[in-house]
């Protein structure tokens, strides 16, 4: 490995992709059919608008076919410090996508001097998306969301995509993965368009809770183990990570409710 | 037939050598200066849009003095080269030492094989664990290259300016005072520098995982005023 040098009709400029491809160290899962019960799925994501930004979080539960093949995966990372993406579908390539993801967002802050605007990132998690289109059809589908706090419009942005990379931003919520039917019906009856931050963490526990209840491939929170899903807060100071502590409280409570409810 | 003219390798790479220099010597002086909670890069530079200091990795800064299209070129493949080793195999295998001698590397081979000489001189900083474990690499225009723990001068009028750093420089001291000093050595008897004709950045100790921070406008005004 010798430092990278490009003439200047070669140059990948701030795209490290771009770089990767000029390499030839693209990774690439292009090829043989997989069997959808061989790999590891990761299942239910959400992201929940809020009044000073989003909320974003991941049950735990990764699935090879029927089987539970991870009880503490995490689904839900930071992009960069004002955004996330989650993911649901195959773990690999999305583990993968994620990972050149952020790299690429850093890749281009570093060498631009001046980060990605919002829409600019989710635009890249879309060509990258579009690249993996040939091994989504081969069964190692990638579904994220991409959220984040838009510095410019001083609010919180939610994008949904699909494998062919296509990019839908939404108002109030998002969800992908297995689970996402359920979860979304919740959220959808509990969102009045003005969730404070606290409500929104709530929402989106409860929202996989009942996901969870409805799905297979979605775990639920499991205190015996101490697993809860994973939420994180997306506002004007950065991204920030949910204590499991908090977290335990917070389920504790929302159990309370639905036993609560039911005697 | 023409024989070619004759050049012995002496007067050849003395020639280069001059050339190279003429270039470096002809812009400001930077400085790269360990203080107790990490590296200070400065640089007297008055464009706030052609930066002289980047980031390179979480914890490794650049600065580059002599012809910016050339420089530049070296940060950007730095970077480059940087995130491919860290996406390769894992980010704390990416450090300074390495990429100084990469640098070292193609700066020698620009030196001895290509029409001309870069007209630049750099440094890289890498900030450690522990106070007392900064680094910083110092490389010139043929890839010499020469590392310290203390603090080094790059581009024009070098040994002037450091001659009035060693005078007030001691290790250990806090940003400001480390900033300050390093303000007054650039600026010399007879000038003031202002933020405005400044470019500084550090890389903090404090600072999470990456500890590149720029200091500009009214934080930079602040640590100026505090003297």
């Amino acid at each position: 490995m010798t430092l990278p040098r490009f003439s200047p009709d070669s140059d990948p400029g701030p795209d490290f992709l771009g770089l990767l491809q000029r390499l030839e160290r693209s990774p690439s899962w292009d090829g043989i059919p997989v069997d959808a019960n061989q790999i590891t799925h990761g299942t239910t994501v959400v992201a929940i608008q809020t009044l000073d930004g989003v909320v974003m979080s991941g049950d735990r539960r990764a699935t090879s076919g029927h089987l539970i093949s991870h009880r503490t995966i995490e689904k839900v990372f930071p992009a960069d410090q004002h955004s996330g993406v989650a993911i649901a579908g195959a773990a690999g390539p999305a583990m993968e996508m994620v990972r050149l993801f952020q790299l690429q967002i850093e890749h281009y802050e570093k060498v631009e001097g001046r980060p990605l605007s919002l829409d600019g990132k989710a635009n890249q998690l879309s060509q990258m998306l579009r690249s993996n289109l040939p091994a989504a059809l081969q069964g190692l589908g990638v579904v994220p969301i991409f959220a984040g706090f838009d510095e410019k419009l001083q609010k919180g942005r939610l994008f949904e995509f699909d494998i062919t990379g296509g990019r839908y931003e939404e108002k109030d919520f998002a969800a992908s993965g297995s689970g996402s039917l359920h979860a979304s019906t919740v959220i959808k009856l509990r969102h009045n368009g003005k969730l404070s931050t606290d409500e929104g963490i709530d929402l989106s526990i409860e929202a996989l809770f009942h996901a969870a209840d409805e799905d297979s491939a979605t775990g639920g929170p499991d205190p015996i183990r101490g697993i809860y899903p994973v939420v994180a807060v997306i506002n004007s100071n950065g991204f920030t990570r949910i204590e499991d502590s908090e977290l335990a409280t917070r389920t504790n409570t929302l159990v309370d409710k639905v036993t609560g409810e039911q005697s | 037939m023409n024989m070619p003219m004759y050049v012995s390798p002496e007067q050849l790479m003395k020639d280069r050598a001059d050339y190279a220099r003429k270039g470096i010597t002809r812009g400001r002086a930077a400085i790269v200066s360990v203080f107790s909670d990490g590296v200070l890069l400065c640089a007297e530079n008055p464009s706030n849009t052609l930066r002289k200091i980047g980031e390179i990795y979480d914890r490794i800064g650049f600065i580059g003095v002599g012809k910016y299209n050339e420089f530049d070129q070296l940060r950007v493949a730095g970077v480059r080269h940087a995130d491919l080793k860290g996406y390769s195999f894992s980010r704390e295998d990416v450090d300074a030492r390495w990429l100084a001698n990469q640098y070292a590397q193609t700066l020698g081979q620009y030196f001895t094989h290509e029409m001309k000489p870069l007209e630049v001189e750099i440094a890289i900083a890498e900030i450690g664990e522990e106070p007392g474990s900064d680094q910083i690499f110092h490389l010139l225009y043929d890839g010499t290259v020469m590392d310290t723990e203390t603090f080094v001068v790059i581009g024009g009028e070098t040994e002037t300016v450091k001659t009035r750093l060693e005078e007030s420089w001691k290790s250990n001291q806090p940003l400001t005072v480390v900033l300050n000093q390093a303000v007054k050595a650039l600026a010399g008897p007879d000038r003031t520098l202002k933020a405005d004709d400044l470019e500084v950045a550090v890389l903090g100790r404090g600072n999470g995982r990456r500890a590149f921070r720029r200091i500009e406008n009214e934080t930079l005004d602040e640590h100026l005023s505090e003297n």
